[in-house]
C-alpha cells in the first residue's frame, strides 16, 4: 500500500508582492541575505554568503579566482573546504586536484581544510562541525548542498566559476524561488524510515518538478524527525530538481547545534500565509518501504513489488551523504548482526566521516560488519558516484543507500542501480536480492 | 555575444544527466580539451569527433540534471558551441552555463522542430528559435539583461574581473 496523496493547485504572485508581505522560508532567508525586507518570487538578488564550501571541484575554481584577479578570499572563516569524492586520493588525477587545494589553501590561509585523516562527506562536515546554522545562505560546489537546508538554511549548489565568485566577492546573484510545500503527516511504520518518505516525495513530485524552486518541508511527521533524518530527507530535494530544500528550524535544530555552531543563530521561519506555488500532502500512515529502481530517482515502487520479483544484486552498498550517519549504520547493524553476505555478493560500508568511523569503532560495528563478510571502507564518497571504487560491471545491479541512479553513475552504463533505505540493504546483503527489512524486524 | 547565433544542430533526449554528459571516471579532468574527448561519449561517440566550432545542441526536458559538475558544459564550450538550446534546463547546468559565457537558451517545444544536422538560427534578443532547414520555429522568453551582460562580458570571470578593478579604484 502506497501513501496517499493530494495536491492543491497553485495560487501564483510572482510578479507583485503579496499586499500582506507575507514570505516563504526561502523568501526571508534571501530577503536576509540581500538586505531587503521583502523579497519577492523571480526577483533577481545579490546575496550576502554565510558559508562557503568546496570539495575536489573547488580545484576548478583556483584558476578562474586567480584569473579574475582576486586578491584575497573575501572572509577566511566563512570557507571550508572538505575533500570527499576520492579520499586518500587513488587516481594521479585526483592527487593533483588535492595538491591544487592545498597550495590554495595555504596562500590563501585557509584554516578550515578537512584533509586526508581528518575528512568526511563535506555535507556531513558542514552538518556536524555546525558549519551552516538556521537563516545562513550557505553555497557549496556540490548538488547536494540542498542537504544542509535541514539547518533551516538556504543552501545551494553551485559550479566552480561560481564559487570562485564567491570567493572573491563574497555574494552571489540568485532568483528568489518559489516554494513548494510538502506537508507531511501520519507515522513511519517498522522498517519505514525519512528515506522511504523522501523517495515517496520524488514519485509524487518528479525529478524536474521542483525545478528552479524550492522545497520546504512542514507537518507533524517532519517535526518528529531527528536531525540525522532530516538530513536524508533534504538531501534529495536535489533529485527532485530543487535549488533548494529546507525544514524550518526549531528546538531540535537549536539543540543540535547548540554547542557547535560555528556562527551566531539567526532563524527565520516562513509567514503563516506566505504563498506556495504548490502544496503536496502526504500520509504515511501504512507506507511500506520504498525502491528507487533504474534509472531515475522518481521511478520509485514499493518494495513488495520487487520482492516479488526477486531482483538479485551483485554489489551492496551502505553510505553515502543521504545515509551513512549513526543512526544508518546503526539500523543496518542490528538486521545484519550475526549474519553473512550472501554468496557473490559485495557489501561496501562507507561512514559518512571520520567521527562516525571512530564511532563505528567503539560500537563495535566495523567488526559486526566485517565479521559477516563486508568491507568497511574509510570515510569517503566511496562507490556513490562510479569514480573511485566499488565500480559496477555491465550486467551487475547494486542495492544502494545513496541518492542517483541514472546509468551509468556507479560504473558501467548498463549497470541497474536501486536505492533504498539501510535497513533494506542489509537485509538484501544478507539474502542477495532486494529484501523488506520489514520481515525481520 | 552575438544576437544572432547559427550552426549546424546535434540533438540528444530529455532527462540528459551530468552522467552522460561526462561519466564521474573523468572528474579528475580539468583541461577543458581534455575534457571534450569524453563528453556524451556514453550517448553518442560521434558527438565528441564531429561536433565543431559553432554547432548547436538541442535538447529536450531537464537538461543536463544531476550534479553539480561544470565539467559539462565545459566540455562543451571546449568545441566551442554556439550554444546549448533546451524545452528547459536543470538548475545547475543552465547556470554553470551562462557563468563560463556559453548561451543556454530554454525554448519550450523546441526539442521537437530539429532533427540532426538541420540548421538553426536563434535571435537572442527577439526570442525566436528558428529551423532554416525547415522553417518551423518556436518562440522563447529573451534572457533577463543580467544574464545578457554577463554573456556580453564574456562569462562571470570576466565580469568579476571588472568589478573588483572598480572597487580598487574607488579611493
Ligand atoms: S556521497 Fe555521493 S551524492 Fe554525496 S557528495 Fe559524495 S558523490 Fe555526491
Amino acid at each position: 500500500m502506497g501513501a496517499k496523496t493530494s495536491s492543491a493547485p497553485a495560487s501564483r504572485g510572482e510578479h507583485a508582492p503579496e499586499p500582506s508581505g507575507a514570505q516563504t522560508l526561502a523568501q526571508k532567508i534571501l530577503s536576509r541575505a540581500s538586505g531587503l525586507s521583502h523579497v519577492v518570487p523571480g526577483q533577481i538578488v545579490d546575496g550576502q554568503v554565510d558559508l562557503a564550501m568546496c570539495h575536489e571541484q573547488g580545484a576548478q575554481a583556483v584558476l578562474p579566482f586567480h584569473q579574475m584577479e582576486a586578491k584575497k578570499v573575501w572572509d577566511v572563516d566563512r570557507v571550508v573546504v572538505a575533500i570527499d569524492h576520492w579520499v586518500p586520493a587513488s587516481t594521479e588525477g585526483a592527487a593533483q586536484l588535492h595538491q591544487i587545494l592545498r597550495h590554495f589553501a595555504q596562500e590563501q590561509g585557509l584554516k578550515h581544510f578537512y584533509d586526508v585523516g581528518n575528512h568526511g562527506i563535506c555535507h556531513q562536515i558542514l552538518a556536524e562541525d555546525g558549519w551552516v546554522v538556521p537563516g545562513d545562505l550557505a553555497v557549496g560546489t556540490d548538488s547536494h548542498t540542498n542537504m544542509l537546508g535541514a539547518m533551516g538554511a538556504f543552501a545551494v549548489g553551485i559550479g566552480p566559476t561560481e564559487y570562485a565568485a564567491v570567493l572573491a566577492l563574497g555574494k552571489i546573484w540568485l532568483k528568489v524561488p518559489t516554494t513548494i510545500q510538502i506537508d507531511v503527516k501520519g507515522t513511519l511504520g517498522k522498517g519505514v524510515y525519512a528515506k522511504d518518505l523522501v523517495l515517496r516525495t520524488i514519485k509524487e513530485v518528479r525529478c524536474d518538478g521542483a525545478r528552479y524552486k524550492a522545497v520546504e518541508f512542514a507537518g507533524p511527521t517532519i517535526s518528529r524527525l531527528t536531525m540525522s533524518e532530516r538530513f536524508t530527507v533534504c538531501n534529495m530535494t536535489t533529485e527532485m530538481g530543487a535549488k533548494a530544500g529546507m525544514v524550518p528550524p526549531d528546538e531540535r535544530t537549536f539543540e543540535f547545534l547548540r554547542s557547535i555552531a560555528k556562527h551566531p543563530m539567526h532563524p527565520l521561519y516562513p509567514d503563516k500565509d506566505a504563498t506556495y506555488e504548490r502544496k503536496v500532502q502526504l500520509d504515511v500512515d501504512g507506507m511500506e518501504p520504498q525502491v528507487a529502481c533504474p534509472a531515475s530517482p522518481d521511478n520509485v515502487r514499493p518494495i513488495s513489488e520487487l520482492v516479488r520479483e526477486h531482483v538479485k544484486v551483485g554489489q551492496v552498498f551502505l553510505g553515502s551523504c543521504t545515509n551513512a550517519r549513526m543512526d544508518d549504520l546503526r539500523e543496518a547493524a542490528r538486521i545484519f548482526k550475526g549474519e553473512k553476505v550472501a554468496p557473490h555478493v559485495r557489501f561496501i560500508v562507507s561512514p559518512a566521516s571520520t567521527s562516525i568511523y571512530k564511532q563505528c569503532l567503539k560500537e563495535g560495528l566495523i567488526e559486526l560488519f566485517t565479521d559477516g563478510g563486508a568491507v568497511f571502507t574509510n570515510s569517503s564518497c566511496s562507490a556513490c558516484f562510479g569514480g573511485n571504487m566499488g565500480i559496477l560491471a555491465p550486467d551487475e545491479a547494486c542495492a544502494s543507500t545513496s541518492n542517483r541512479n541514472f546509468p551509468g553513475r556507479m560504473g558501467a552504463k548498463e549497470a541497474r542501480i536501486y536505492l533504498m533505505s539501510p535497513a533494506a540493504v542489509a537485509l538484501t546483503a544478507i539474502r542477495g536480492e532486494i529484501s523488506d527489512p520489514r520481515e525481520v524486524l | 555575444m552575438r544576437e544572432v547565433i547559427e550552426g549546424r544542430v546535434w540533438c540528444v533526449d530529455d532527462e540528459l544527466d551530468t552522467d552522460q554528459l561526462i561519466a564521474g571516471k573523468y572528474l579528475t579532468i580539468i583541461d577543458p580539451a581534455e575534457l571534450r574527448k569524453h563528453v556524451l561519449e556514453n550517448v553518442d561517440p560521434r558527438f565528441s569527433k564531429e561536433a565543431k566550432a559553432g554547432d548547436i545542441l538541442v535538447a529536450g526536458e531537464n537538461m543536463g540534471c544531476g550534479s553539480s559538475r561544470e565539467h559539462a558544459p565545459a566540455a562543451l564550450k571546449a568545441i566551442p558551441l554556439g550554444a546549448v538550446v533546451a524545452n528547459s534546463f536543470a538548475r545547475i547546468f543552465f547556470r554553470n552555463s551562462i557563468n563560463l559565457g556559453m548561451p543556454a537558451i530554454e525554448a519550450a517545444g523546441v526539442r521537437a522542430i530539429f532533427r540532426p544536422g538541420d540548421t538553426c538560427r536563434i535571435l537572442m534578443r527577439e526570442g525566436r528559435v528558428v529551423n532554416v532547414t525547415t522553417g518551423k520555429e518556436v518562440s522563447f522568453p529573451p534572457l533577463p539583461a543580467h544574464l545578457l551582460d554577463l554573456l556580453e562580458q564574456g562569462g562571470l570571470v570576466e565580469k568579476v574581473r571588472k568589478e573588483l578593478k572598480r572597487t580598487e579604484a574607488r579611493p
